[in-house]
């Protein structure tokens, strides 16, 4: 059920990581994505997923909550380790019928693991420990100086604040449709690659039509609602760069040096 | 003193035929009524009899063809007091999904106040209070997918109220609720209406239609009855005619005169029927 | 051709957070020709319970047998099973995607492989039954049809697929009055011409209590009652204990035994409560 998909949920609390300024985070983010492809050793890994434990630990989101999210994604890691175990050559650690796994491979296969994993958890991390409003709203902060250069940073954060909101409804919407085609015969896993695509088309059409009627729909509640475009508008929670924002500044700064200093460990 | 005021309002859609020439479609033909301030109106009729397109011209969200709107005074057509006419008659509507903004309730609710350009300590107060006149303060930070279908319509009440309207227009708010989401909707309809606010609801639920002071019946684009709920079911033809089916009660009452049994026809629910029988075989 | 359920068990998520138990241990029977009317909230179990019968969910547990032939033991195709029990969904309306009626209520027949000739035959067939003018309709978009109409036209796609077993969840769900008894006239019609079973879902207990032979009361993953309408119906404090109502006119008969004393009332319906308040005006004048 879509109920289990940590990936993407906001985790409510009230702790410092909570508490920052959506673009403190966004640009955290960022940086670490980078840091983890700066990094070239394991002691850099390491020092990252240091940096990680910390920030989780200061987030208080249970540890196991975060692991139960990369469930879903589980394959693609499995996937990227395999692919990358058999597809180098080097030194030859086991050899078996066709397959080979070198040294440099192993050592790939579990730095790619790693690094995908490191990946998934800081980018879920800055989603469960933001409302998704406070993300949209530090996105939209954060674009609008290139609003003058004719970027709709607002309808650009609105979009998102939808998008964010109708995945798990459309989600429910495409189940439905599977069923009830199914319930009238409908074979989804047989039949060549054509075959295929064609029995898609009774999934597709219904599910356009759905998306199209839940877009008008919440276009007219939200006229209802009174809603004119960005200008004049207000926030319930306005977001503010503290001075908490500026320590976790200097931290990410400290960090990206030492980040970069493990190159030559 | 009527919030409302309806003026011989013609609504047409324009259709695109097959080839291509385009045709009008009269929904609403000449409708004119008042609505009380602070009364609770049912609208009823068929499926495309009117009753959407004559919501959504109540405020703003469609402009009269012909005929005119009022709005305490206020014409709906006046672009320039669109948004304040929007922000006193407020609107619910059927699918409880597709109303809801954002993904955190208490943020939903705080999307009608933003819109206005309200103070963030007023849109505060604003969003607790609504959230708990619909008794869903408890789950403000909660994701609208963890919601049943009930409490995510309550959700949609409160994003409303949080505008601090004088009149609520709910469209079919229950057709989509199970039977506990929809007397717990009903009864914070009725709750809200005793505070003062003036609820205009349409609805196919016969029981819902007789919780209200008065009863709009629309069919083929205008209004076939205007009357007080007795009024209406007490007229087995004048339902028929309408495509309405009668209340329980009702339908027990019109079933005994079928028996060749007095019964008078202002009853209409089971407490007077039952109350009656009481009176009849002391 | 009836159905016997045995022991029947399904979680959902099993070793996740989300893990809920939606069948525990369900068995009934329902015979050669009924309608049977399922009763119980939302997330009693129900929808599930339902998936089960048609195969699109396969119970962790326990055997479904229909007319003699097993179809949990792995060895049924999943197309045999569905052409045995047809399940048309909530709001059926929304899974209507082809240009024509005609072609759209094709759809399932053709998934069976049939032949042409039959597949045009059945379309007719199954259109005309849930009462809608072949000739007239079939060469029509499904998206220009009224609500109600839409409705019919996803039924028919699961009635030309011929199935023993056809079953319906909150067919009337979101249509006017005039709709409503309309598509209850057309479940009795349907059941008057094919004489097949028909399973009825619904949160209106007065079109259960019409329409029913026997009625399956669902609360937490289990089957709380199991009798005919009048048998399950008379439990009305049961019932309301578990947040279910009775057919209001039920409801009006409780209240008056409450108010006239030695007046016992066993109406299921609204023109056996007539009867019974008709007998009692007499009997005191």
């Amino acid at each position: 059920m879509i109920r289990d998909i940590t990936l993407g949920q906001y985790y409510p609390g009230k702790s410092v990581i909570h508490s920052l300024d959506a673009r403190t985070k966004i640009i955290a983010t960022l940086l670490f994505i980078v840091e983890l492809f700066v990094v070239n050793n394991f002691w850099g890994f390491l020092i990252a997923a240091w940096a990680m434990f910390s920030v989780i630990f200061a987030s208080k989101v249970p540890v196991g909550f975060i692991f139960r999210g990369l469930a879903p994604v589980f394959f693609i890691i499995i996937f990227t380790f395999v692919i990358n175990l058999f597809m180098c050559d080097g030194k030859v650690l086991v050899h078996w019928w066709i397959f080979t796994i070198t040294y440099e491979g192993l050592r790939r296969a579990a730095f790619m693991a790693v690094r995908l994993i490191l990946l998934i958890i800081g980018s879920s991390l800055m989603t469960l420990c933001t409302k998704p409003i406070e993300l949209t709203d530090g996105l939209e902060k954060l674009l609008k100086p290139f609003s003058k250069l004719g970027l709709p940073s607002h309808e650009i954060a609105l979009m998102m604040t939808i998008a964010l909101r109708f995945i798990p409804t459309l989600m429910e919407e495409t189940d439905k449709i599977i069923k009830a085609q199914q319930a009238r015969g409908a074979d989804f896993e047989s039949g060549n690659l054509i075959q295929r695509a064609k029995s898609l088309i009774p999934i597709l059409i219904p599910l356009f039509i759905s998306s199209f009627r839940i877009a008008q729909e919440l276009a007219l509640a939200m006229e209802a609602r009174c809603y004119n475009g960005g200008g004049g508008r207000t926030r319930m929670n306005e977001i503010h760069f503290r001075r908490r924002d500026a320590a976790a500044a200097i931290v990410l700064i400290l960090f990206l040096a030492i980040i970069i200093a493990s190159r030559w460990i | 003193m009527s919030i409302i005021s309806v003026q011989n309002l013609i609504y047409e859609y324009v259709r695109t035929l097959e080839d291509g020439s385009t045709r009008k479609y009269r929904a609403i033909d000449g409708v004119s009524f008042d609505i009380e301030a602070g009364s609770f109106v049912a609208i009823i009729g068929r499926n495309g009899s009117g009753k959407s397109t004559l919501a959504k011209n109540l405020n703003g969200l469609l402009v009269p063809d012909e005929g005119r709107v009022l709005i305490d005074g206020m014409d709906t057509a006046d672009d320039d007091l669109i948004w304040d006419i929007r922000s006193r008659i407020a609107m619910v509507f059927q699918n409880p999904d597709n109303q809801i903004v954002s993904s955190i309730i208490e943020d939903d609710v705080a999307f009608g106040p933003e819109n206005l350009g309200i103070e963030p300590d007023e849109i505060r107060r604003r969003v607790d209070e609504a959230l708990n006149a619909v008794g869903m303060y408890e789950h403000r930070m909660k994701g609208a997918h963890m919601l049943s279908g009930g409490q995510k319509q309550r959700v949609a009440i409160a994003g409303a109220l949080a505008m601090r309207p004088d009149c609520i227009i709910f469209d079919e708010p229950t057709a989509m609720l199970d039977p506990k989401g929809r007397s717990q909707v009903m009864h914070i309809i009725k709750q809200l209406n005793a505070e003062g606010i003036t609820a205009i609801l349409i609805t196919h639920f016969m029981e819902e239609a007789q919780e209200a002071d008065r009863i709009i019946v629309m069919k083929d684009g205008s209004v076939y009855s205007d009357s007080t709920p007795e009024e209406f079911f007490a007229d087995r033809e004048k339902i028929k005619g309408a495509g309405m089916a009668m209340p329980p009660a009702v339908d027990l009452r019109e079933r005994i005169a079928d028996r060749g049994v007095d019964i008078p026809e202002e009853i209409m629910t089971g407490e007077t029927l039952v109350d009656y029988i009481v009176e009849q075989v002391k | 051709m009836a159905i016997e359920v045995k022991n029947i068990s399904y979680t959902y998520s099993p070793g996740l957070p989300g893990e809920t138990l939606a069948l525990d241990d369900v068995s009934f029977e329902i015979e050669d020709g009924q309608i049977c009317g399922i009763i119980g909230h939302t997330g009693s179990g129900k929808s599930t319970l339902l998936q089960t019968l048609n195969g699109l969910i396969k119970p962790s547990q326990g055997s479904i047998t229909i007319d003699g032939d097993c179809i949990t033991d792995g060895s049924t195709k999943l197309v045999e099973i569905r052409k045995k029990v047809g399940l048309v969904f909530q709001y059926p309306e929304y899974q209507l995607f082809e240009e024509t009626v005609a072609k759209d209520v094709a759809f399932g027949p053709k998934n069976l492989g049939l032949e042409h000739d039959e597949i045009d035959r059945r379309v007719r067939e199954a259109i005309e039954l849930v009462g809608l003018d072949y000739d007239s309709i079939c060469e029509k978009s499904p998206f220009e049809l009224s609500g109600g109409q839409k409705r019919r036209v996803a039924i028919a796609g699961v009635i030309a697929m011929n199935p023993k077993i056809l079953i319906l969840d909150e067919p009337t769900a979101g249509l006017d009055p005039g709709a409503h008894a309309d598509v209850i006239r057309m479940v009795r019609n349907i059941h008057e011409e094919l004489g097949i079973i028909i399973i009825l879902v619904s949160h209106n207990m007065t079109d259960i209590a019409n329409i029913s032979d026997k009625v399956i009361v669902v609360n937490k993953a289990k089957i709380v009652a199991d009798g005919t309408a009048r048998e399950v119906f008379s439990r009305r404090e049961f019932l309301q204990s578990m947040g279910l109502d009775v057919p209001p006119v039920i409801d009006i008969m409780h209240t008056l035994e409450t108010r006239v004393e030695g007046f016992h009332s066993v109406a299921i319906n609204a023109d056996e409560a007539a009867d019974e308040i008709c007998t009692l005006l007499k009997q005191k004048k």
